[in-house]
């Protein structure tokens, strides 16, 4: 038999179902693999005490009956976005030293009541800034391939942020399943750099209460896993209505693995002109046009669309994300939590608590979030940003006219050697280009492994679906899955 | 419009982040190099195009006005850097 912690969620559902093993074997197996694979730095706090209770807990359901149905039991990484109750949440920050939030996010609440494992919280760029997971205070997490070949043959990579930690622990199988947040491309591009499924849902799906805010009116919670399958298991333990998130949606919760039909007959595929754009490696070009063609082959029909303000969705997201961050991150002050660093007066206790307490990429955003929104400057910069946004969403709403997904690559690169790009922001701003529009458009997307680069790392395919689309897109990422047929490891 | 270090320094002292003499330099050189590659959103015509307020369309919901938490002192202390009796204690605000 394989190694239980190579078995899929769904598989390990039905194994659990079937008595071939307990929770608290599948578990075990975990915080083994995790204990052997501390070397990436995935995890920033191990939780196995509280692992096995919540493993014993689920096997006591199952022995009487009660099984909370496909996640039950199922040993989960949280991003250290969450807050989980009496667990560390740091959002991978100096500045909340130590925090140990009183209550749980709505979203990791409704993992547990579906009867997931918490194994502990994982690593991220801090904040969630980044693209590399290099931002962290807790130091970066390597991302588990390596190249075979090439300028960075056997170097350490990165695994894209910033959901760096969860992607790196399901493609390392030390998490069977692993939550992130997406505001820019958190999700995708660092499942795309790790081989994985990143499914990032639409804006008001998954509920943001418990979340620690970076870009409020883009951040969104999702899954990251190895199957499309699993994705969609997840997906819907996650989503749910919360009268506590102004944003949450009020919308029946369906049933996402049975959209999973694998019939995409008829469905309109959008290939975007934009999305070709000058320096994309030929690779990536070639694996974009073998997507086309396995949709094509399952019986979808291929259209040509126009997104015509692709290219300014990341200068425009460079303007909104810091500005909402700026404010999101004025309550770091030192007084109620986290970290205090002592000065003359009250002010210089905030300015130094602020500076020791924040890394340099998070000062850079927060400055520049304070910039576009001061006095003089808030038209020039955050208004013209916003009215950029709505250009970016009604091109989306144009194209829903003649498609029902758009099909793109999820990032313009594999993964990179860790130190790459650190010293060029906007270098390391572009690896989430082909990923920030539709978060620009709060619209649902997804990234699928649909092959390896000539250096043998894994490279992503990204579906996009209109709003509350996810039961279209996850058929789509479904048929895109079986016809990659991707099974590498790393 | 290129940020000069007195600017970078009103910024600073607006988002409360002490930054050291010698770093506002480079710091400016950094912030003018993302403010000048954000520019390009010059080239977009914009005429007509509302602010996008809110990604998903949704009517704004209304709650009933009732108490729905509270009574969690201790809960709201308990990751406090100092507390006394009860209170968060914090260094002197009026002089």
């Amino acid at each position: 038999m394989a190694a239980l912690t190579d078995l899929t969620i769904a598989q390990a559902g039905a194994g659990l179902d079937k008595g071939e093993f307990t929770a608290r074997e599948l578990t075990d197996a975990y915080l083994g693999a995790m204990e052997a694979a501390r070397g990436l730095n995935a995890y920033i706090e191990e939780t196995p005490e509280r692992a096995q209770a919540m493993a014993d807990a689920s096997d006591a359901r199952r022995a009487a009956g009660n099984s909370a149905g496909a996640l039950d039991g199922v040993p989960l990484a949280i991003k250290d976005l969450f807050c989980t109750e009496g667990a560390l949440s740091t959002a991978g920050s100096h500045i909340l030293d130590g925090f140990r939030p009183t209550y749980e996010s709505t979203v990791t609440q409704n993992l547990w009541d579906a009867g997931a494992v918490m194994l502990g919280k994982v690593n991220m760029d801090e904040f969630a800034m980044g693209s590399a997971n290099i931002t962290s205070h807790y130091g970066p997490t390597l991302n588990p391939w390596k190249a075979s070949s090439g300028d960075n043959a056997g170097k350490d990579l990165v695994p894209g942020g910033s959901s760096g930690g969860s992607a790196s622990a399901v493609a390392a199988r030390i998490a069977a399943g692993a939550t992130g947040t997406d505001t820019g491309g958190s999700i995708r591009q660092p499942g795309a750099f790790c081989g994985i499924v990143g499914l990032k849902p639409t804006y008001g799906r998954c509920s943001r209460w418990g979340v620690i805010a970076f870009a409020s009116s883009l951040d969104q919670a999702g899954p990251l896993a190895r199957t499309v399958e699993d994705s969609a298991l997840m997906l819907e333990a996650m989503v749910s209505y919360d009268p506590k998130d102004s944003t949450s949606v009020d919308l029946p919760v369906p049933n996402y693995a049975a959209a999973l039909t694998g019939d995409i007959r008829g469905l309109r595929v959008g290939v975007p002109a934009e999305y070709r754009m000058d320096g994309t490696p030929p690779e990536i070009e070639a694996l974009w046009q073998r997507g086309v063609d396995w949709l094509r082959d399952a019986g979808a029909e291929i259209v040509d669309i126009s997104l015509p303000h692709t290219k300014y969705a990341l200068p425009a997201y460079y303007i909104v994300a810091p500005a909402e961050a700026s404010s999101n991150l004025a309550r770091y002050d030192g007084m109620r939590y986290g970290l205090r660093v002592d000065g003359e007066d009250l002010t210089e206790t905030y300015e130094r608590t602020r500076a020791e307490g924040f890394g340099h990429e998070v000062k850079r955003r927060v400055m520049i979030g304070t910039y576009v929104l001061s006095a003089g400057y808030y038209d020039a910069y955050y208004l013209k940003a916003q009215r950029v946004r709505t250009r970016i969403a009604d091109d989306f709403r144009a194209a829903w006219d003649s498609c029902d997904v758009i099909l793109t690559p999820t990032t313009p690169s594999a993964a990179f050697a860790l130190g790459e790009k650190q010293d060029d922001p906007i270098a390391m701003y572009l690896n989430d280009i082909f990923t920030v529009p539709a978060s620009m458009a709060g619209l649902p997307a997804i990234s699928v492994p649909a092959g390896l680069s000539s250096d043998g790392l894994p490279l992503g395919l990204h579906l996009i679906a209109p709003a509350f689309g996810e039961e279209t897109l996850l058929r789509a990422a479904g048929v895109l899955e079986s016809a990659a047929g991707f099974t590498a490891q790393p | 419009m290129a940020l000069d270090t007195d600017t970078v320094k009103r910024i600073a002292r607006l988002a409360r982040i002490h930054v050291d003499e010698a770093d506002l330099s480079p710091l400016a050189d950094e912030l003018n190099n993302i403010l000048g590659w954000v520019e390009q959103l010059d080239e977009v015509d914009t005429e007509g195009a509302e602010p996008m307020t809110s990604v998903v369309e949704m009517v704004q919901r209304l709650r009933v006005d009732a108490v729905a938490d509270g009574d969690v002192r201790d809960r709201v202390l308990a990751n406090a850097p100092l507390e006394a009796d009860g209170f968060f204690v914090v260094p002197k605000v009026i002089e």
